[in-house]
C-alpha cells in the first residue's frame, strides 16, 4: 500500500484525497460519466475564462498530527486565565464551568444540528430554547425572553432599537456608567437609523418626552449598583422605556430588574458556563414585558401540541423575523448563538437555585475582602462610593498598566486600566475562582507600589 | 358565491352598510382572502378614531408563515373594532363574512360604495386569479 | 429517526426539580464574611431547578436524541452547507491557550491568538481576492449589516447623501433586505430573468444617482452562477454604486474564482457554512467582512495588524465603529483557521469541485421526476419544484416531511420565494456517493407514493418524536394566568420513542406559550 502523503506542493493537482471528502477518483469518474462530461472543471464553465481557476496562495496543508503541534504552539503563546490568579472582568468573566457543560454541548446531536426551522426534526433544540427562555425570565423576573442574541453588546443595541419602535421616538439616553464598548456598539447600530444617542449622568439623567429609553448597566461597568428604582421611575415619568443590561451572576443574590419595573432586560450569558475565549462566542440575553412581544428580535420557541395531542415545540411568531418580514423585520438576525444558549441552560440547571446563590455570595464576599485589603494599602484608595458586587475600582499610586506588567512577572493577571475614567484607576474583578491565597498574593504584590 | 348584500374590492375586502347605525359601514376580508392566508394568528387593526382611506393601508394580518397588509375599502373614521379578534383571530377563518368582521367606519360618503364591485363582479374577479 | 435511550424528556427542568437536590458543589467561603447590602437590594425567590448532576446529564442527553444533526443524518439543506464539522477543530479551539484567554488582556499576553487572527485575515483575503478583512462580525447577517454600513459611510464621505436605494434580487435570502433596511436604505427588488440571472434591464432601470449599491448572492440562491455577473458589477459601478456580495454560497466557488476579480467591492463569508464550523442548532457563527483596499478604512473594529514580530489590535481610521462587544467569535475563527490549514490550495479547490459534482449528479438523476425550473448546470445546490407532485395532491411541504420518515432531514423548503413549491438541495462535498444515491432513490420512491398513497405522504412524518406540530396553537394561546395551582402532569406517559404527529403551528402563534410557569396547564 502506498503511503498517502498529502499533496503538499499546494498547486492544483487534479486529485487531492482529503480525509473530509469521501469521493475517490473512481467515484468522481462514475458521476462524471453519468453527466456525460470529462472533468469537474467543465462544471465551472459559467465562470468567465479570464477569472476561472485563479492562483491561490495558501500555506501547504498540515496533517492532523502537525495541526496539533503547530496550533498547540500558537496556543502556548497566550496566557490563559486559569494558569494563575486572574482579576480581570470588564464584560468577560472568570467563572467556574462544570464539566458537564462541555460534555453535553459537544454531543454531535447538539453541536452539528441546524437552526430548528423543521420542528419535527429539532425537538431537542426547541425544548432547550424553551427551557432557556423560562430560566432567563426567572433569573431576571421578566415575562418573556427570546432564544438569544449574539452577545451582551448587540443585545443592548437591539434593545435600544426596539425601544424606539415601541415608543415611536428617536432619541436614546445612555448612562455614562455603561461599558464603553457597549456605547460604541449602540452608536454603530443607531448611526443609520436617524436615532440620536445621548450619554447622560445616571445620578441626574436628563430625559424628556422625545426619549425612547434610558439605558443602564446593573451592576454598572465599574461594578457599582445604582439606584435602579429611581432610574426606572425617571424613565417612566417621561413615557420612556427602562432598558437594563444586567449581569446574570449578580442575579444569584441581587434584586432583579424585573422587580424594579424594567421594560427590556439584556445581558451577556458568558458568565453562565461559557469560557472567555478571547471575546467570543458568547450569547446575548434578551427579555422584556409581554406587551412588547411582537417587537422583539430573534427566535422564540413556543410550546404546542401535535395532531395526537402530544406536547411539542415550534418556532413561533416568526412573522417578526427576516425570513418572513424581510426589510420590515424586527431585526436581521438569523444565526445567533444557540449552542451557547444551550451551555447557559445546562449551567443554570446544574447550578440551580442553591448554586447560583452560592456563586454570587462567594464573588461578593471575596471582592469585598479584596477591596478592603487593597483600600488599606498606602497609596491606594477606593474612589467610588456605593455598593458593588464582584468588581470595584481602586485608585493606584502609579499607572495601572505598569503595575500590571509587574504583576504578570508573578503570573498574576491584574485588573483593567481605566485611567481615562479614574486617574490611575484599575477595575478589579474577584470571583469564586480566586482563593484567599490568590487575593492575598495580589494584595502583597500591589503593596510594593506606593 | 359571495354574499350579495355587500360590496367588494380587489384587495379582497368586503364592506356593507351597518343596518343598526346610519352612516356607518362594516368591513372585513373575504372567504377567498382567509383561505389564501391560512391559519390567521394575529390582527393589527386601526384604533377607534383613526382615519382610514380607500385602499389605504390600515393594518396587518399575520398567519403562521406570512404577513399581509390590510387595506380599508372606504374613506372614513373608525368607530369600532372587533375586540373578539384579539383573543380569537381564527374567527376570521371560520366566519369571515359574519363574526369575523374587522372594523366599523363612519363613512365620509355613502356614495363611494357604488364604485365598488358587486358580488358577481367579485366572484368573476377571483375566478380569474 | 434514531430512538435511543429510555430517559423520558417530556417533563421540564422546573417540573423535575426536588427541593434539596444539588447539581454542583462549590468550595466554602475562605475569606471573612463581609457586610451584606440592605435587604431591599437582595432578591426574593429564585425560581431555578434543584437537580442532581446525573439528572441534568440524562435530561439533556435525552433531548439531544430528538434532534437531527449532520453527525446523525444526511442534511441536504440548500444554502446552509451542512458539511462535516471536523473534530480536530473543536479540540484546538478548546485548548486553554485559546478558550481561557480574556479579550482585554494586554496584547503581549495573547500574541498566539492575534497571530492566528492575522493569518486568518490573510487567508480569507486570498480566497476572496478582497484584501481588507474584519473578523469582528458574529454571523452572516451581522457581516451584511457591517458591509452595508460601510457602503453608506463611503457614499456619505463622498458627499453623496442621496444614494438611499439598494437593489436586491427577488431570490435573495431575507437577511439581505433586513440588513439593508437596518443600514438605513430603501430596498428595491430586482427581478431575475428566465435563466435565473439578474435581469440586466431591470438593473439598468434602477442604476441611477440614488443607487447606493446592490446585494448579490453568488452563486444565487437558485444555485446558479450568474453568467452576467461582470456586467452587473460594471453597470452598478458606472452608476456610482458599490457591489455587496452575500458569500453564503461560497462553497461552490472556493478556488474557482475570486469575488474581487469579478468586481465585488465588499462581501461577507459564513464560516459556519463554507468553513465547517459547527451550526450548533442555530449558532455560533462568524461572518467576516472582506473588502477592497479602497473600502478597508471603513471596516468594523477591531482588525489585527503586524509590526515585525508583534501583533496588535487597531481601529481603521474611518471605521463604522464596533459591531460586537469584543473582537469577534474567536472560538469560531480558530476552527476556520484550523480547517484552512488542514486543506491548503488543493484541498480548498477539492471542496468546490466535489460539492458541485455531487449536486449536478443528483440534479441529473432527478430530472424528469421533479420539475427543474432552471435546467442548466447548477453549482453546489439544485432547486427543484414540487409542482408536478402538487398536481397529484401533495406538495413540497408534504414531501419534505415524508423524507423525515426515510431518515433524511428535509431540504430547504419554499425558498427561494420565486420558485413555486421549492425544494432546495445541497449535498455538500463531505457525503458519500452511497448516501447521495440513497437520497435520490428516496425522492423517487416518494414521488411514486404521491401517486399510489397520497395520504401517507400528506400526513408525514410518522416516525419522528413528535408528528406535525400545531404552530397556530403555540402562537394563539398566551398563558398569562399567574395563580399558583397544583403541579400538572405535562403530557401522557407515552415513551419518547412514540412517533410524533404534525405540530400545530397556528395554535403556537395564536396563543404563544413561551416559558414554563407552575400553573401552565397542558
Amino acid at each position: 500500500m502506498t503511503a498517502t502523503r498529502l499533496n503538499t506542493s499546494g498547486t492544483n493537482g487534479d486529485h487531492f484525497q482529503s480525509h473530509y471528502i469521501p469521493s475517490t477518483v473512481d467515484e468522481q469518474a462514475e458521476m462524471l460519466a453519468a453527466l456525460g462530461i470529462d472533468s469537474i472543471d467543465q462544471l465551472f464553465a459559467d465562470i468567465p475564462d479570464e477569472f476561472r481557476n485563479p492562483t491561490l496562495d495558501l500555506p501547504a496543508p498540515l496533517s492532523e498530527l502537525e495541526i496539533q503541534q503547530e496550533l498547540g504552539q500558537m496556543a502556548g503563546k497566550n496566557r490563559p486565565m486559569g494558569s494563575g490568579p486572574s482579576f480581570l472582568g470588564a464584560g468577560a468573566y472568570n467563572h467556574f464551568i462544570p464539566a458537564i457543560v462541555k460534555a453535553l454541548i459537544t454531543r454531535g446531536e447538539f453541536l452539528t444540528a441546524y437552526t430548528p426551522y423543521q420542528a419535527e426534526a429539532s425537538q431537542g433544540t426547541l425544548q432547550v430554547i424553551y427551557e432557556f427562555q423560562t430560566l432567563i425570565c426567572n433569573l431576571y423576573d421578566m415575562e418573556v425572553a427570546n432564544a438569544g442574541m449574539y452577545d451582551g453588546a448587540t443585545s443592548l443595541a437591539e434593545a435600544t432599537l426596539m425601544a424606539c419602535r415601541v415608543t415611536k421616538r428617536e432619541k436614546v439616553a445612555l448612562a455614562d456608567s455603561i461599558s464603553p464598548a457597549y456605547i460604541d456598539v449602540i452608536r454603530t447600530y443607531c448611526q443609520s437609523q436617524d436615532i440620536v444617542v445621548e450619554v447622560v449622568d445616571p445620578t441626574n439623567p436628563s430625559l424628556d418626552g422625545e426619549t425612547a429609553c434610558l439605558v443602564l448597566q446593573y451592576p454598572n461597568y465599574f461594578g457599582y449598583i445604582e439606584d435602579q428604582q429611581k432610574l426606572v421611575d425617571a424613565a417612566h415619568a417621561q413615557g420612556a422605556l427602562a432598558v437594563v443590561s444586567c449581569d446574570p451572576t449578580a442575579m444569584g443574590m441581587l434584586q432583579t430588574p424585573g422587580h424594579y419595573g424594567a421594560d427590556i432586560v439584556t445581558g451577556d450569558g458568558q458568565p453562565l458556563g461559557i469560557p472567555a475565549s478571547y471575546g467570543g462566542p458568547y450569547v446575548g440575553l434578551f427579555a422584556a414585558k409581554q406587551e412588547f412581544i411582537r417587537q422583539m428580535p430573534s427566535r422564540l420557541s413556543g410550546r404546542t401540541v401535535d395532531k395526537n395531542g402530544k406536547t411539542g415545540y415550534v418556532l413561533t411568531l416568526q412573522t417578526r423575523e427576516q425570513h418572513i418580514r424581510r426589510e420590515r423585520a424586527t431585526s436581521n438576525i438569523c444565526t445567533n448563538e444557540a449552542l451557547y444558549a444551550l451551555a447557559s441552560t445546562i449551567y443554570l440547571a446544574a447550578m440551580g437555585k442553591q448554586g447560583m446563590r452560592q456563586v454570587a455570595e462567594l464573588c461578593y464576599h471575596k471582592a469585598h475582602y479584596a477591596a478592603a485589603q487593597i483600600g488599606e494599602l498606602p497609596g491606594y484608595s477606593l474612589p467610588i462610593s456605593g455598593s458593588f458586587f464582584q468588581e470595584f475600582v481602586v485608585q493606584c499610586p502609579t499607572s495601572p498598566t505598569e503595575i500590571n506588567k509587574k504583576l504578570m512577572e508573578r503570573n498574576i493577571l491584574g485588573g483593567l486600566d481605566v485611567s481615562e475614567k479614574v486617574p490611575n484607576g484599575m477595575l478589579l474583578c474577584v470571583t469564586e475562582m480566586n482563593s484567599k491565597e490568590d487575593i492575598d498574593a495580589l494584595v502583597a504584590a500591589l503593596s510594593e507600589f506606593k | 358565491m359571495s354574499p350579495d348584500d355587500r360590496k367588494y374590492t380587489q384587495e379582497h375586502e368586503w364592506v356593507m352598510v351597518d343596518p343598526a347605525a346610519v352612516g356607518t359601514a362594516i368591513a372585513g376580508i373575504t372567504e377567498y382572502a382567509q383561505d389564501q392566508l391560512g391559519d390567521i394568528v394575529f390582527f393589527e387593526l386601526p384604533k377607534v378614531g383613526d382615519a382610514v382611506a380607500h385602499l389605504g393601508k390600515m393594518g396587518e394580518v399575520e398567519s403562521v408563515k406570512a404577513v399581509s397588509d390590510l387595506f380599508s375599502p372606504i374613506n372614513g373614521t373608525v368607530t369600532e373594532i372587533n375586540e373578539k379578534l384579539l383573543d380569537h383571530p381564527e374567527l376570521v377563518n371560520e366566519d369571515p363574512f359574519g363574526e369575523g368582521w374587522l372594523i366599523k367606519v363612519a363613512m365620509t360618503d355613502v356614495a363611494e360604495l357604488d364604485a365598488l364591485m358587486s358580488s358577481q363582479d367579485y366572484d368573476a374577479f377571483i375566478a380569474g386569479l | 429517526m434514531q430512538q435511543g435511550g429510555n430517559r423520558k424528556t417530556e417533563k421540564l427542568l422546573l417540573q423535575r426539580s426536588v427541593p434539596g437536590r444539588v447539581g454542583v458543589v462549590l468550595p466554602g467561603l475562605d475569606v471573612p464574611t463581609q457586610p451584606m447590602p440592605d435587604d431591599s437590594m437582595l432578591r426574593n425567590e429564585l425560581a431555578l431547578p434543584e437537580l442532581s448532576e446525573p439528572e441534568v446529564v440524562q435530561y439533556f442527553t435525552g433531548l439531544s436524541l430528538k434532534n437531527f444533526s449532520i453527525d446523525t443524518h444526511f442534511y441536504p439543506l440548500g444554502s446552509c452547507t451542512m458539511k462535516y464539522n471536523p473534530k480536530i477543530n473543536d479540540e484546538i479551539a478548546f485548548q486553554p491557550g485559546f478558550a481561557g484567554i480574556h479579550p482585554m488582556q494586554p496584547v503581549e499576553q495573547s500574541q498566539g491568538a492575534l497571530e492566528l487572527l492575522h493569518k486568518l485575515q490573510g487567508f480569507l483575503g486570498e480566497i476572496t481576492g478582497l484584501p481588507g478583512i474584519s473578523l469582528a462580525t458574529l454571523a452572516g447577517a451581522h457581516g451584511e449589516l457591517g458591509g452595508m454600513l460601510m457602503i453608506r459611510a463611503h457614499h456619505l464621505a463622498n458627499g453623496e447623501t442621496g444614494r438611499l436605494k439598494v437593489a436586491i434580487p427577488d431570490s435573495a435570502h431575507g437577511t439581505n433586505p433586513a440588513s439593508a433596511a437596518m443600514a438605513g436604505f430603501e430596498v428595491v427588488e430586482l427581478a431575475s430573468d428566465k435563466d435565473g440571472n439578474v435581469d440586466l434591464d431591470a438593473l439598468r432601470s434602477v442604476a441611477g444617482p440614488d443607487l447606493a449599491g446592490v446585494m448579490i448572492t453568488l452563486p444565487s440562491t437558485l444555485g446558479l452562477f450568474d453568467t452576467n455577473i461582470v456586467e452587473v458589477c460594471n453597470i452598478v459601478h458606472e452608476a456610482g454604486g458599490l457591489v455587496y456580495g452575500d458569500g453564503a454560497n461560497m462553497n461552490a466557488l472556493l478556488g474557482r474564482v475570486k469575488l474581487g476579480d469579478l468586481g465585488f467591492d465588499v462581501c461577507h463569508l459564513n464560516l459556519h457554512k463554507t468553513f465547517s464550523t459547527p451550526h450548533g442548532g442555530g449558532g455560533p457563527g462568524a461572518g467576516p467582512v472582506c473588502c477592497t483596499e479602497q473600502l478597508a478604512p471603513y471596516l468594523a473594529a477591531p482588525m489585527v495588524t503586524q509590526n515585525g514580530d508583534a501583533y496588535d489590535l487597531f481601529t481603521p481610521e474611518k471605521s463604522i465603529g464596533k459591531l460586537s462587544g469584543f473582537h469577534g467569535n474567536f472560538g469560531v475563527l480558530v476552527r476556520a483557521y484550523t480547517y484552512i490549514r488542514t486543506l491548503g490550495n488543493a484541498g480548498i479547490k477539492s471542496i468546490s469541485g466535489n460539492a458541485v459534482l455531487s449536486a449536478n449528479y443528483m440534479m441529473n438523476a432527478l430530472r424528469g421526476v421533479y420539475h427543474l425550473p432552471y435546467d442548466r448546470t447548477c453549482m453546489h445546490e439544485a432547486v427543484f419544484s414540487a409542482d408536478l407532485q402538487k398536481e397529484r395532491g401533495s406538495s413540497g411541504l408534504e414531501i419534505a416531511k415524508r423524507l423525515l420518515d426515510y431518515g433524511f432531514h428535509a431540504p430547504t423548503m419554499y425558498f427561494p420565494m420565486i420558485v413555486h413549491e421549492a425544494l432546495m438541495i445541497e449535498p455538500t462535498e463531505s457525503e458519500t456517493k452511497e448516501t447521495i444515491d440513497a437520497f435520490i432513490q428516496a425522492l423517487i420512491d416518494i414521488d411514486r407514493e404521491v401517486t399510489e398513497d397520497t395520504e401517507l405522504v400528506n400526513n408525514a412524518p410518522h416516525t419522528t418524536p413528535v408528528a406535525r406540530l400545531d404552530e397556530a396553537r403555540a402562537a394563539r394561546q398566551i398563558d398569562i394566568d399567574r395563580e399558583v395551582t397544583e403541579d400538572t402532569e405535562l403530557v401522557n406517559n407515552a415513551p419518547h420513542t412514540t412517533p410524533v404527529a404534525r405540530l400545530d403551528e397556528a395554535r403556537a402563534a395564536r396563543q404563544p406559550d413561551l416559558r414554563w410557569q407552575p400553573e401552565t396547564a397542558d
